[in-house]
């Protein structure tokens, strides 16, 4: 039997606001444990939280971004449940009106478009952590407590991994687009749970899910959904059943193992938050936050396809972040070629960041040099295989393309009155390889150019080289 | 209501109960739920549901950060705390937790 | 020196003014007061005598201005309104020595004034209860008759006032527990409009209905001292932006011509005979002094003591969760592991009460009770806030008693959680539709005083006062003082 994947996803995805959701402690990531906390993050008794009207905006930018309608008139719900990481005991979230609801956004695998649709996407509060020590005890950090968090939530859309996959990087780029978060999977300011179910392909109605949790990076996501994937397939092939169950994939086997079995659904005992008044959102708002949206990765993906002529797949590459995307606007700014552009950003520059795990930013690469790299290429100055020399020096040490090239002697040496002397010396000790092209043998010549190339240490224009070459052997 | 329905919504509420709390509490609350279901006299069919008397709305503040509260007088009332962590016994996972 | 103790707060700092006594004096008077009547009474947890002294200090270098009516004023503080440095139990064993680190807004407010927080009032613990019998650490004495109950949930706050050990104190009201006790006592007790004072350092009970409020001798000093804790707060967004009125201008300015309401759900069979007697004679009283008063009827209001008790018990199944023995609190001893510290401290830490309510407010908001409780509940309220406001279109006022009894003996009803629901039936209605009450002495029945209560629109407690004082005024109940403040009743 043949079964069809279904896989939805939950991402959290925390706002990159000054200070937390109900609270003015500061949101940061990194400091001594419980130092950017205060009575209202510990759940002081008598306290109460007090909404950050940014997280509200944030949130409406990140609804807004993701094609989602608004809610006219929304309020936050108490999550109930005990853990020492959630100091009230209840989370306060959204459950029956989220602020966006009835979204989509569109995704690419191997050449074919879907839409995906997301279900919600509502505000809620980040847990603190806690840190699982040996000797029977762990310890609590409150200083991720009241972080904010924008939890999307898709429907149950997507039907292999690598869809899966495509839909987290585009809710990834869109919202580093939007600004509102850093979107790190590695830092956690974007997780990811997976529902994942098998039904025979024809069967409407979804298989038995099972929950993924610990998906700390995209690969793991798609490695995850994949092995889940198959142990499903294996279980039901075998005549077994699916349990209503929460796993969590190990990297270091590849294997997803079982967390806990699901007895029903959890009793979170969901009821309005009556700390905090009622939000009644005006058409007005959201259109003030609509208006502040900058141009989303799918306006510029259309834009570089149609005005800059660039093929798909270098558009969709180029727009996967935003620092990528806006480099290289800011490289054709400079007066480069959109393909050349995009081939050297695709190409040496993305190779560099994979090897050196680095970010753009953390390199010495301007658009500005990337440009006058891209124009001495154009006018000759240097040769494609000097460029790579080039490209290294500006992207670990920096400077001016023109300039490095001067100050290294790396110019093209194109000026025959500069090379007929080197080749004449050239032909004069290689009497045996004049002798061969003389008897028709070209390989001669191949090699003679070489021989040049090496005495200039690979700065003579070799095209030049080649012509000067057959004109002096003419000669002879 | 049974002494196991009690005994469920103890362990949800994180109490335990001796045997004669249970069976007080049992028949207490039973009272209780007895006099509450009097409320199904009254035809509420389409009528709002009230869970505040807040009088304003889209009470915020503005996103302005303040520097955490000094950790060692946060740590006043903390049982037991150590490095900066505040410390509890081992956490033996109870299917609740997740954010 | 007079007596000084059963003076009113305009008359202490009138005698502050003119230095016939200063802060100083009056704080340690005070004390030596709390400790002679504190055998009898039991009305304090914690007194805050150090602290109280120096601030008075401070206040007498600094000299008492006219226009700073509260300055060196003591006043009692409920113990579930935090106060910094100061221990704050919430007459539970759970928070037997919990520190606070920070105020609650009300006493910053206090503060402000110059008010001088003399120490923490026994309640019920948590708030929760009509008789402060269920204070985890002692029961506390009506002032009138120490073999009787001070009502509750403020009972530490009405009998302390009542007794002349403070002329003022704070309460808090989720369901009449200021009004209750007030009329118990034969005192003033004001729950404002929901949104009036700040929550923020209350300790939560029922979040949509807690409201703090004072308890005093007189109006006019329940007037200035609402003023003074009044008023939007950054730290409470449900704190109102509804600007706060000058209570005691033209608190003078009578009935005449206010239509007054009195439903007649609340003078119904379920109402002791002396009580509606008492409350009889003030509506002809009012009748008297220009009111017009009819009668009205709020057929909901029968059944608000079950939407009461669900709603509430619901907000606080959730609020009384951080109560972990993690991060502050009681923690019992020996556990092995997390669950073990959740189970063993709230098992230990809680009285019977707290856990009734924990649990019926658990299961209301539990998968498949939902619907038919708390939600049913939830438009229940809808219907009576509506009633009221209906009721408050046509009149300025709503009238009638405060508790259907007058103050029963200690350990009379403690065992019977539904006698003790059903008694908050005239309070609990105001709460739910997040008016304004309060109650002043009306009168004796059997010797024990009697509430009136008076029920206003949102935010008009002005008018509330107004009708307050003109009955104050115009009746001598106000006069009748309880022995041990040195009455003959």
């Amino acid at each position: 039997m043949n079964f069809e994947t279904v896989i939805g996803l939950e991402v959290h995805v925390e706002l990159k606001t000054n200070s937390k959701i109900f609270s003015p402690a500061p949101v940061a990531f990194g400091a001594d444990p419980n130092t950017n906390t205060n009575v209202i993050d510990w759940g002081y008794p008598g306290v109460l939280p007090v909404l950050n009207k940014n997280v509200v905006e944030f949130g409406m930018k990140a609804a807004l971004a993701l094609n989602c309608e608004i809610s006219q008139h929304t309020y936050f719900d108490r999550k109930n449940y005990f853990y020492p990481d959630n100091p009230k005991a209840y989370q306060i979230s959204q459950d029956e009106f989220p602020l966006g609801h009835d979204g989509w956004i569109e995704i690419e695998v191997e050449g074919e478009k879907r839409k995906i649709r997301i279900e919600r996407v509502h505000i809620e509060e980040d847990a603190g952590k806690n840190i699982h020590g040996s000797e029977g005890y762990s310890y609590v950090d409150l200083n991720r407590q009241g972080t904010p968090l924008i939890e999307i939530v898709s429907e149950a859309d997507m039907r292999s991994p690598e869809e899966a996959y495509a839909y987290l990087e585009a809710i990834r780029s869109i919202i580093q687009f939007t600004g509102v978060s850093d979107v790190k999977m590695e830092e956690g300011s974007m997780r990811c749970d997976a529902n994942i179910s098998l039904r025979p392909y024809g069967q409407e109605k979804f298989g038995t899910k099972t929950e993924l949790k610990n998906l700390n990076s995209l690969n793991f996501v798609k490695k995850g959904l994949a092995y889940e994937q198959k142990r499903q397939e294996r279980v039901l092939l075998s005549g077994g059943i699916i349990q209503q169950e929460t796993r969590r994939y190990d990297d270091a086997t590849g294997e997803t193992i079982l967390m806990r079995v699901k007895e029903g659904a959890s009793d979170y005992r969901y009821f309005p938050e009556p700390d905090i008044p009622h939000l009644e959102i005006a058409d007005e708002w959201v259109e003030s936050v609509r208006a502040s949206l900058p141009e989303l990765p799918s306006k510029r993906r259309e834009r570089y396809v149609n005005e800059l002529g660039l093929p798909e797949y270098d558009a969709m590459v180029l727009t996967l972040t935003k620092e990528m995307s806006d480099f290289f606007e800011e490289t054709l700014t400079q007066g480069a070629d959109a393909k050349q552009a995009s081939n050297w950003l695709m190409g040496g520059v993305s190779a560099y960041l994979n090897s050196e795990k680095l970010e753009l930013h953390e390199t010495n690469l301007t658009p500005e040099n990337l440009a006058g790299m891209i124009e001495i290429i154009a006018d000759g100055t240097i040769s494609s295989k000097i460029a790579k020399k080039v490209f290294k020096e500006l992207i670990t040490n920096g400077g001016h393309a023109r300039e490095v090239v001067e100050a290294k002697g790396w110019v093209q040496l194109s000026d025959p009155s500069k090379l007929l002397p080197i080749i004449n010396e050239i032909l004069d000790k290689n009497a045996q390889s004049v002798e061969d092209f003389k008897n028709g043998k070209d390989r001669a010549l191949g090699f003679l150019v070489g021989q040049t190339m090496k005495a200039t240490k690979g700065q003579a224009n070799p095209g030049v080289v080649n012509k000067l070459l057959q004109e002096e052997l003419n000669k002879r | 209501m049974k002494e196991q329905d009690i005994q469920h919504v103890a362990k949800l509420s994180k109490l335990s109960l001796s045997q004669d709390d249970l069976h007080q509490f049992t028949s207490q609350l039973t009272d209780i739920v007895h006099m509450v279901e009097r409320l199904n006299e009254v035809d509420t069919e389409g009528v709002a549901v009230t869970a505040n008397v807040v009088h304003d709305i889209n009470v915020m503040r503005e996103d302005v950060a303040v520097k955490g509260t000094d950790r060692d007088l946060l740590m006043t009332n903390v049982p037991e705390h150590e490095d900066g962590f505040i410390k509890v016994p081992v956490i033996i996972d109870n299917g609740e937790a997740g954010a | 020196m007079t007596k000084w103790y059963d003076k009113s707060v305009e008359e202490l700092h009138d005698l502050l003014v003119k230095k016939e006594i200063t802060a100083t004096e009056l704080t340690k008077e005070t004390f030596n007061r709390l400790k002679e009547t504190e055998p009898k009474i039991d009305a304090f947890l914690a007194l805050n005598e150090e602290k109280a002294l120096e601030q008075a200090k401070l206040i007498d270098e600094k000299g008492i201005a006219a226009e700073d009516v509260l300055a060196g004023i003591p006043i009692g503080i409920k113990d579930n309104i935090v106060t910094k440095g100061l221990r704050t139990t919430a007459a539970s064993k759970m928070l037997e020595n919990f520190d606070p680190i920070y105020d609650a807004t009300v006493m910053s407010k206090l503060y402000d004034k110059q008010m001088i927080p003399v120490g923490k009032l026994n309640m019920d613990e948590f708030a929760m209860g009509g008789s402060t019998e269920n204070s985890a650490f002692k029961p506390t004495k009506n002032a009138w008759d120490q073999r009787k109950v001070p009502g509750g949930s403020s009972g530490g706050s009405a009998a302390a006032v009542a007794a002349g050990q403070v002329p003022v104190s704070l309460g808090s009201d989720t369901g009449g527990s200021i009004r209750q006790p007030a009329a118990f006592n034969g005192i003033v007790g004001m729950k404002p409009t929901y949104g009036r004072v700040s929550r923020f350092g209350l300790i939560a009970f029922a979040s949509s209905l807690d409201q703090i409020g004072p308890l005093t001798r007189t109006v006019r000093d329940n007037a200035l001292v609402l003023e003074a804790i009044s008023g939007q707060d950054e730290r409470d967004s449900t704190s109102a932006s509804h600007p706060v009125a000058n209570y005691v201008a033209d608190i003078d300015a009578g009935v005449k011509g206010m239509k007054l309401a009195v439903p007649k759900e609340f003078m119904g069979e379920g109402v002791e005979a002396g009580v509606r007697e008492s409350v009889q004679a003030a509506i002809e009283k009012f009748r008297e002094l220009g009111a017009t008063v009819e009668e009205v009827s709020l057929p909901n209001i029968a059944y608000s003591v079950e939407a009461y008790y669900i709603i509430a018990s619901s907000e606080a199944s959730s609020n009384l969760q951080r109560f972990d023995g993690i991060r502050y609190g009681y923690r019992a001893d020996d556990c092995q592991n997390l669950e073990e510290v959740y189970i063993k401290t709230r098992s230990e830490g809680f009285g019977d009460e707290v856990k009734r309510r924990i649990m019926l407010g658990t299961f209301s908001l539990s998968a498949g009770y939902y619907d038919a409780y708390f939600k049913k509940a939830g438009q229940i309220r809808t219907l009576i806030k509506e009633e009221f406001l209906s009721v408050l279109k046509e009149y300025d006022l709503i009238i009638g008693p405060t508790a259907p009894t007058v103050a029963y003996n200690l350990g009379e009803n403690i065992k019977d959680p539904l006698t003790m629901y059903a008694a908050d039936i005239l309070t609990i209605p105001v709460n739910l539709a997040g008016l304004p009450g309060m109650s002043i002495p009306c009168g004796l029945s059997n010797g024990l005083p009697v509430g009136l209560q008076i029920i206003g629109s949102y935010f008009d407690e002005k008018t509330m006062y107004q009708a307050a004082y003109a009955f104050e005024q115009g009746t001598e109940f106000h006069k009748l003082q309880p022995e041990i403040l040195g009455g003959n009743n």
